[in-house]
């Protein structure tokens, strides 16, 4: 008796231009139409999107599906997620660009505010006040915060290192704002009340960096192999030497690159340094005495309270922000390249 | 680097008699037992270890070798909770007595380990003085380049890489990295050698050159070489223990040890027979 | 010149030597300790600063109230711009991860996340410029439009504000920079789902998007849930964006599309602290203090469910 063959099912699929040749037109259309209407473009083309997904979503069902349908309306769903994250990305990188370009000049980066109302002026005492808060803010935190991870990797056993890495991990999560008020209470309550100085705010950035150089410092520790060590203790080399002339040189690449990630963090604040350092107009190098300007603030205030006319105000609060925008690109950007060049990748 | 004249002296040294220690025995163990926490590893070890002679120690894996090797220069105590109880005299003095710091152990009984670890930061040059550096004693440059000639031809490494002694150890082969290893242990000119399976991540080739290696170096240092290969055993040293367990969760322990011809064509024990003629392990 | 006798003198066995030791380890473990010391000053000292705040009577502060009565309508304004940006960032977070890990290219993958995090790397005064000054007046079509149809939902009750500077902004202001947060951990978490399962439901004739609603989602469900909570506690504590978004008037509301809102604690603070003095002063610490308190209880939260997650 012959035995036919099973039939293996046909699957049917959509041709492969289909939901591409969905999605392009309706988006066309959305450009069309907006450019008819007037109605705003972003609007216009999310609703074709949405309605080029229910084309396409009802075409599959009938081709390929119910299971193969809702797997490409999945794809739709996850794709326009990414696509929504990077839109307000761009739109601010352009807005910033666009409008700080304005009073990107040289007067900007050499004048203060002194003296000047309306037109003119620039921002060379926040941009000073900002490498020097941040200067200082570094110079107390990368230390401790080193000796700590040291602590942690090397050192730590039992229940002390279980709570200092708890409460590293929980010190992540201070709002900035809280981090500024503490540092105001703890110079209000030895020089008295409404204290504003430079060095407030540093300590202030100091208590926001301090996890972050601790937890990438740790990692960089347990990445360097224990082989290391060992051969070092074959030696005859104390634990101590074996740490600070073999286990950090190794690390270095990463330890830098992770202090860089910290800078990069605290630049941009702005809350911690309102409530600590004050509003000046002119350039004052010395944290430990007067107020201190620095970018961030320097940009909230000139928008934030603008003269009449308010347009220089807001103009060169863009200026500032875009001076901010390209300082935290550029410690990124170096912080990957070296982390790249000596083969360790940072995780946040 | 070392002129012709100090290069003269090197190669005399190389040819001197040996070391100016007494006795014939090197290290002396006696009921010696290895603990992890509350777990025996190895118990109950009797041995004499002689000098300028080059002692293998073989067995099955896991029979407790390396972590008695690592009992003879206090690096198994390094693991959170192990700890030792009975004597390891070095030349008569007691390893593990109290007053005892195990750093001053270790710059007397060295170590080389199965994977090679040059540190990847440091030269060449660093590398084999980083024993000496970075102990902080003060050298003349003078005084290092000669003891870095003399290890790196103590392990036959010199002719290779006297032209690039600043370039970054990692840079090597694995069979030279394994011998840069050595001219490092060997440039603090410890009594005592430990070596911890040094060619089994090698290549045949640089395997064969370990052990010759072995030979030479034992003129001036004794020599404690922990293996899996017999054959390595035969070759390579004088005098050889066999470590066993009985069953698994029991610890390991010496079972026989004698010379290597003897071990390898008439052992006393049976259990040492059956491993050498490879009915087990 | 004999290498071997001067210049190493052979190490007697001595006593221990473990000066240089104890001390590196004393001041590592003293680092350590500046951790904890840390954390308590920051305690102490708000305390100390906030207590006449606490204990003062209903006239001595602003709006003639007590304190409790100064900080709800700031809580509540906190919670609800943190709830408003969660609600909107972990599905798109969680989006953003998916795509990075299953759908986007291999090669690209590291890219793509390198691009999501530069959100992260804005600083936050800048994203509130962009709220007040794109953002808002760009949205005011839409806020009308949601009063015009959906005016019976307390959230949308209105009347619209002619300058977009609404709750909702805010909202999805704060979305945009909590996303990169939850979704860095959140990608991590998915790159490391078992490959095992997932190529054994794909052999099975799943889909892709039923492998990942089988195997990867369920694997990553207590790194969505802890950092759901990391990005809360950051919202929480966010104040530049709202302090130069918002329009404050202090009510309290659902209303997150008209001009009257009510601030969080720290752009209140943010706002009021350079000209305040006296017991003004006390109250703006006392609130920071609360908001210190609930954003320690969500990050101790969040830790506490990886841990748990992870021994499971």
């Amino acid at each position: 008796m012959e035995v036919a063959a099973p039939r293996l099912p046909r699957y049917r699929h959509l041709p492969a231009w289909a939901p591409w040749a969905v999605y392009g037109a309706a988006l066309a259309l959305a450009f069309a139409m907006s450019r008819m209407t007037g109605v705003n473009v972003a609007l216009l083309a999310v609703a074709a999107v949405v309605l080029a997904g229910l084309v396409v979503h009802a075409w599959s069902r009938t081709v390929e599906g119910a299971r193969q349908a809702v797997d490409r309306t999945a794809t739709l769903a996850v794709t326009s997620a990414f696509a929504l994250a990077l839109v307000p990305l761009v739109s601010l990188l352009v807005t910033v660009v666009r409008k700080g370009a304005e009073r990107f000049d040289l007067e900007f980066f050499t004048h203060s505010l002194r003296n000047v109302v309306g037109e003119g002026g620039g921002a060379v005492h926040a941009i000073v006040g900002t490498l020097i808060i941040t200067a200082v803010a570094a110079a107390v935190s990368v230390p401790i915060g080193i000796l700590c991870a040291i602590y942690l990797r090397e050192y730590g056993r039992g229940k002390l290192a279980a709570a200092v890495t708890f409460f590293v991990d929980v010190m992540t999560g201070i709002p900035s704002i809280v981090a500024g008020l503490f540092a105001y209470a703890v110079f209000a309550i030895v020089l008295g009340p409404g204290i504003r100085l430079g060095v407030i705010g540093a300590v202030a950035l100091s208590v926001l960096m301090l996890p972050i150089v601790v937890r990438s410092t740790e990692e960089m520790l347990r990445i360097v192999p224990d082989e290391l060590r060992e051969a070092s203790y074959a030696l005859g080399i104390a634990k101590w030497r074996t740490v600070v002339k073999v286990v950090l040189p190794t690390a270095l690449a990463g330890i830098v690159t992770g202090v860089m990630l910290a800078i990069a963090r605290v630049v941009g604040e702005t809350a911690p340094l309102l409530v600590t350092t004050g509003v000046i107009t002119s350039v004052n190098t010395n944290p430990f005495a007067g107020r201190m300007m620095n970018l961030s603030v320097f940009a909230y205030y000139e928008y934030k309270t603008p003269g009449v006319p308010p347009e220089p105000y807001f103009a060169r609060a863009w200026a500032a922000a875009l001076t901010l925008i390209i300082i935290v690109l550029a410690l990124y950007t170096v912080a990957r390249l070296v982390s790249r060049r000596y083969g360790t990748e940072i995780r946040r | 680097m070392a002129t012709s004249a100090s290069r003269e002296q090197v190669e005399t040294q190389q040819t001197a008699t040996p070391t100016t220690a007494s006795g014939p025995t090197a290290i002396e163990v006696s009921e010696l037992n290895l603990y992890y926490g509350s777990f025996l590893a190895v118990a109950d070890v009797n041995m004499s270890i002689e000098r300028n002679k080059a002692t293998a120690l073989i067995g099955a894996s896991g029979c407790g070798k390396s972590t008695f090797l690592r009992s003879l220069n206090r690096m198994h105590e390094l693991v959170p909770g192990a700890r030792a109880e009975g004597t390891i005299a070095l030349d008569g003095e007691d390893v593990y007595s109290p007053t005892v710091d195990p750093v001053a152990v270790r710059r007397r009984v060295g170590m080389v380990f199965q994977a090679p670890n040059p540190f990847p930061t440091m030269s060449i040059y660093d590398n084999v003085a980083a024993g000496l550096k970075l102990n902080s004693r003060r050298i003349k440059k003078a005084d290092l380049d000669v003891i870095v000639e003399r290890s790196l031809r103590g392990a036959n490494l010199w002719d290779e890489v006297k032209d690039r002694l600043d370039k970054p150890g990692s840079g090597l082969s694995g069979g030279q990295q394994q011998r840069l290893c050595i001219a490092r242990a060997t440039a603090i000119e410890p009594e005592v050698l430990l070596m911890d399976e040094p060619a089994s991540a090698l290549d045949p080739i640089s395997t064969l050159a370990i052990e010759d290696l072995v030979q030479e170096l034992k003129r001036e240092y004794t020599i404690v070489i922990v293996t899996h290969n017999m054959q390595q055993a035969s070759r390579a040293s004088d005098i050889t223990g066999f470590f066993n367990i009985e069953a698994a969760g029991q610890p390991g322990r010496l079972v026989e040890m004698d010379t290597t011809e003897k071990i390898f064509t008439n052992p006393s024990n049976k259990a040492t027979e059956d491993y050498v003629s490879g009915r087990f392990g | 010149m004999n290498a071997r006798s001067d210049s190493l003198t052979r190490t007697k066995v001595t006593r221990p030597s473990r000066a240089g030791d104890r001390l590196f380890a004393g001041i590592a473990t003293g680092a350590g300790v500046t951790i904890l010391a840390l954390l308590a000053g920051v305690a102490i000292f708000l305390v100390m600063k906030s207590w006449p705040a606490l204990t003062a009577r209903a006239d001595e502060l602003p709006g003639n109230q007590n304190f409790a009565h100064y900080v709800w309508p700031l809580a509540f304004g906190t919670l609800l711009s943190a709830g408003i940006a969660i609600v909107i960032a972990v599905p798109l977070a969680v989006g953003v991860a998916l795509f990075i890990t299953h759908f986007a290219p291999r090669r690209l993958a590291s890219t793509l996340s390198a691009l999501v995090d530069l959100l992260a790397a804005i600083p936050s005064v800048i994203y509130g410029l962009w709220g007040i000054a794109v953002l808002g007046p760009k949205s005011v079509g839409l806020q009308r439009w949601l009063y015009d149809h959906l005016a019976f939902l307390p959230f949308f009750k209105g009347p619209p504000s002619a300058t977009g500077r609404t709750m909702l902004v805010v909202g999805v202001v704060l979305a945009i920079m909590i996303l990169p947060i939850i979704s860095a951990i959140v990608r991590e978490v998915f790159a490391q789902a078992p490959r095992s399962l997932k190529e054994g439901s794909l052999a099975l004739g799943a889909t892709r998007w039923e492998m990942i609603r089988m195997v990867v989602l369920p694997f990553g469900r207590p790194a969505i849930i802890s950092a759901t909570m990391l990005g809360l506690g950051r919202a929480l504590g966010e104040t530049m964006a709202v302090a130069i978004i918002l329009s404050v008037s202090g009510i309290v509301t659902f209303n997150v599309v008209s001009p009257s809102n009510p601030s969080t604690i720290a752009a209140n603070i943010a706002l009021n602290f350079p000209e305040s003095s006296g017991i003004k002063v006390n109250a703006l610490i006392a609130s920071g203090l609360v908001l210190f308190g609930i954003t320690l209880v969500v990050n101790m939260g969040a830790r506490l469910v990886i841990a748990r997650g992870v021994r499971s």
